[in-house]
């Protein structure tokens, strides 16, 4: 798991990398819970994770509680197939609220 | 699958090959008493057992051929279809093909043509006894399986609520992999995620699961299935199933039951169509009013079944499925399973640490310094205790292993034609478990050799005057120091004269050999020696009797035989109990020691007087005649003889011989070390073992010495 960051207009945007899985959340919630207490606005991109299990969504979706319990705006973008398919599963989708981008192999699922 | 599951996958495997034994035994249980409730149930329960897990690691292969037998089996629980001796044999194919594709599994190989052919094939004899049992039998209109499926009809959606407890994670499971795999069951109509057991970011453990799920799934798999999704998480997860057509009552008292606010709960099921909302604000309130008057709360089983909700089956097959699933955590707080390295490494410790004693007591003994000499013999007792129980860790009965032979007697004699019974003895005689594991291939070429050679067709029998059925028999028992297995025919015997020509064509023995009964029954152990005319696909090719006792001796065993033409044979397998430490005793010639097994010393005597004249090779043991072995002689060492030899009289494999040595030095401890390569051939030394003080002691391979002897007599006899 790599996560890289770059400020945008204001925005702080994380790239996350990699396999966002339990043996990573350990070492990986510290590091976005601090990027989001240094800035006022946070976008995680997802499109570079290769697998997601459901500490990785636990860590999302704390991430996302926190962010509206400080007012400030958190949006995931870029969801990779992987993401889809786990937040198509849990019907997360619409709890996130992220438009949420379709990619070209995965037409077999329905848009959430 | 986004955790690794490799552990689980690999426990999987030992469960489910654990449980194709039960099923195999469950079933060769119904050949002999077809109706046998329990057996049908345990072999139905570890064909269904085997589809859950192998569906949650994804398994397809598996799953999809297991559901089909357990079709059959479920049918013949539910008494729809006669359990009989072909729909055995095919079900016995089934497990085989189970297996296959379990070991297709594990070493993550792709299915051949050969095995989807014969998955094939076997998938469309299932279907056929389906089929034809359906035509034969009565319909029962009346059989409450029927009403119960009639019952589910057009509402058959359940409700899941589904909670993880935080060691989830730790114990290696990711929960999506459950909700996929519930997935397979039928449509999951709608799934919310619960966010509300999140702590604070400061209280938050990453490695901890908050997580819970409430869940609508559309499917028509019944209670007990829809459980045992959830088999592996069983302890790390609350779950609560509605089943289709539960009352809002229902809900409300699950709502209550669960950690999170009635009324987001009660949002929660309105979203997923569980209830509507009028229903669910109707039934709080009435049970806030009940709860009010303390209603004494009744089991939500009872109230299920009171209000009819569920069915009685339902409630049964729950209830089953708990105490089943209390067995097991029973069974499995009694064993512990323990990677065998580390029982090896053990092993070693213990070894050395006898070792190690043993030069503590030499340095004690050498200072005569008494009260020291006393708190080492007391520690000795108690490291030769932990010796003994460490040994015991590795045994294991033999009777797994003599149980798999029922099998390959059934087999074999339904396709010889031959009508034989397998008599099993001794099946509590404990080994080590490298000995067990060791002595399966020779074991089963011995059993074949019996059942397709030894044991004579019915017409010969008839005619022969015996019974017509065969009987092959497995003993196994302690004897001196050592494990005896036999394999015991009652068949034909071996023909001597047969083999002496066989022997002879190949050069085996110069013509005119006049051989005992004992060399010429070893003859059958030479390498390409086989005397039956007709090779079957069985036996009969000539290689195997060779490697059966290459196997055995590489055990530091041996195998005899003992035939009587007409009335059968006996191969007797004679091994170690351990490989590693043995109690031994030790003798010195000249400079040298060496051990033998203290289970093989019958009694020490001394050579004066003992009836043996000094260079004589026998002794007149009071009365007995037994070989005299010069040690000495034997391994051609030099030095001084002796002012006083002494004779230790041993029993090898039933025969007794004495041991010409200088001294005797008593019982000792040996950490039997193999030799090194360049010493392996050296005949009459089966090891080598370290002294308390440093030197090395040579472990003697009786046995061999008594056969070199007899040679060396014969020779004598010869000149």
């Amino acid at each position: 798991m790599e996560l890289s960051s770059e400020s945008r207009d204001n925005r702080l945007c994380l790239h996350a990398r990699g396999e966002m899985t339990i043996y990573h959340a350990a070492a990986l919630a510290p590091q976005l819970l601090e990027a989001l207490a240094q800035s006022e606005a946070v976008e995680i991109d997802l499109s570079g994770v290769s697998e997601l299990d459901a500490s990785g969504v636990q860590l999302l979706m704390l991430m996302k509680r926190e962010a509206g319990a400080a007012g400030k705006p958190l949006t995931l973008s870029g969801h990779s197939p992987v993401v889809l398919e786990v937040f198509e599963l849990l019907g997360l989708g619409g709890w996130f609220g992220d438009p949420q981008v379709l990619s070209a192999h995965a037409e077999t699922r329905r848009p959430a | 699958m986004s955790l690794d599951l490799g552990d689980a996958l690999q426990t999987f495997f030992a469960e489910s090959r654990s449980l194709l034994e039960d099923m195999e035994t469950g079933l060769l249980r119904l050949e002999s008493v077809p109706d046998d409730a329990e057996a049908i149930n345990a072999v139905f329960r570890a064909a269904h057992t085997i589809k859950g897990s192998a569906g949650l690691f994804g398994l397809d292969d598996i799953v999809a051929f297991t559901h089909k037998a357990e079709n059959v089996l479920d049918r013949v629980r539910n008494n729809e279809l006669d359990m009989n001796e072909d729909l055995v044999g095919l079900l016995l194919g089934c497990q085989d093909h189970i297996g296959r594709l379990l070991d297709l599994a594990s070493d993550e190989e792709e299915l051949d043509p050969d095995t989807r052919q014969l998955g094939k094939a076997l998938t469309a004899r299932l279907r056929a006894s389906l089929g034809e049992s359906a035509a034969s039998l009565p319909v029962e209109l009346e059989s409450p399986v029927e009403k119960l499926e009639a019952s589910k009809g057009s509402n058959d959606t359940w409700h899941i609520s589904l909670r993880f407890t935080r060691g989830v994670f730790k114990n290696g499971m990711d929960p999506l992999s459950f909700l996929r795999y519930l997935g397979t069951l039928g449509d999951i109509v709608h799934l919310a995620t619960l966010d509300d057991a999140l702590p604070t970011a400061a209280e938050f453990d990453a490695e901890s699961c908050y997580l819970g799920f409430e869940i609508q799934l559309r499917s028509d798999a019944d209670k007990a299935r829809i459980e045992n999704v959830f088999e592996f998480v069983r302890d790390d997860c609350q779950l609560r199933i509605l089943p289709p057509g539960s009352r809002v009552s229902d809900y409300a008292e699950l709502i209550e039951s669960l950690p999170e606010n009635s009324v987001r709960l009660g949002d929660i099921l309105v979203a997923c169509g569980a209830v509507t909302q009028r229903e669910l604000e109707e039934s709080l309130a009435l049970q806030a009013c009940q709860n009010a008057r303390q209603v004494p709360q009744q089991a939500l089983g009872e109230i299920l079944v009171q209000r009819k909700a569920v069915q009685p089956e339902l409630v049964d097959a729950a209830l089953s499925k708990q105490k089943d699933a209390r067995q097991k955590q029973a069974q499995e707080s009694r064993f512990i399973r323990v990677h065998a390295d580390k029982l090896d490494s053990l092993i070693n410790l213990v070894g050395e640490l006898v070792i190690a004693g043993a030069g503590v007591g030499l340095m004690a003994a050498r200072n005569k310094d008494g009260a020291m000499i006393e708190a080492v013999s007391g520690m000795a007792r108690l490291v030769e205790d932990i010796r003994d129980n460490a040994m015991r860790l590795r045994m294991v009965e033999i009777g797994e292993t003599f149980n798999r032979f029922r099998r390959v007697v059934r087999d074999v004699s339904k396709e010889i034609g031959k009508d034989i019974d397998l008599e099993i003895n001794g099946a509590d005689t404990e080994l080590d478990k490298t000995v067990v594991e060791k002595i399966g291939d020779p074991l089963t070429h011995l059993v074949r050799n019996a059942l397709d050679h030894g044991i004579e067709s019915a017409d010969v029998r008839r005619a022969r005057g015996k019974p017509v059925k065969g009987t092959l028999q497995l003993n196994a028992y302690h004897e001196s120091g050592g494990i005896v297995i036999e394999v015991i025919d009652d068949g034909g015997g071996l023909n001597r004269q047969r083999i002496l020509d066989k022997a002879r064509d190949k050069g085996l023995i110069q013509d005119g050999a006049n051989l005992p009964d004992r060399d010429v029954w070893n003859l059958i152990f030479e390498p390409g020696f086989s005397t039956v005319e007709q090779v079957s696909n069985l036996s009969g090719r000539g290689v195997g009797m060779d490697v059966v006792r290459r196997n055995i001796e590489a055990l530091r065993g041996s195998v005899e035989i003992d035939s009587r033409e007409g009335e059968g044979s006996t191969f007797r397998i004679r091994l170690p109990l351990t490989m590693a430490i043995i109690d031994g005793f030790l003798m010195g010639v000249g400079d040298i020691h060496y051990v033998v097994p203290l289970d093989m010393v019958l009694e020490c005597v001394e050579m004066n007087g003992s009836g043996a004249e000094v260079g004589c090779d026998y002794l007149n043991l009071r009365g007995e005649v037994l070989p005299l072995l010069h040690v000495k002689k034997h391994f051609k060492l030099d030095g001084r003889a002796a002012r006083r030899e002494n004779i230790v009289v041993v029993n090898a494999a039933g025969r007794k011989a004495g041991l010409v040595v200088d001294e005797l030095k008593g019982e000792f401890q040996a950490v039997i070390k193999p030799m090194g390569k360049l010493f392996e051939q050296i005949r009459g030394i089966s090891g080598s073992t370290i002294l308390g003080s440093g030197e090395v002691a040579l472990v003697l391979d009786v046995p061999v010495l008594q056969d070199e002897a007899a040679r060396l007599d014969a020779l004598a006899v010869a000149v």
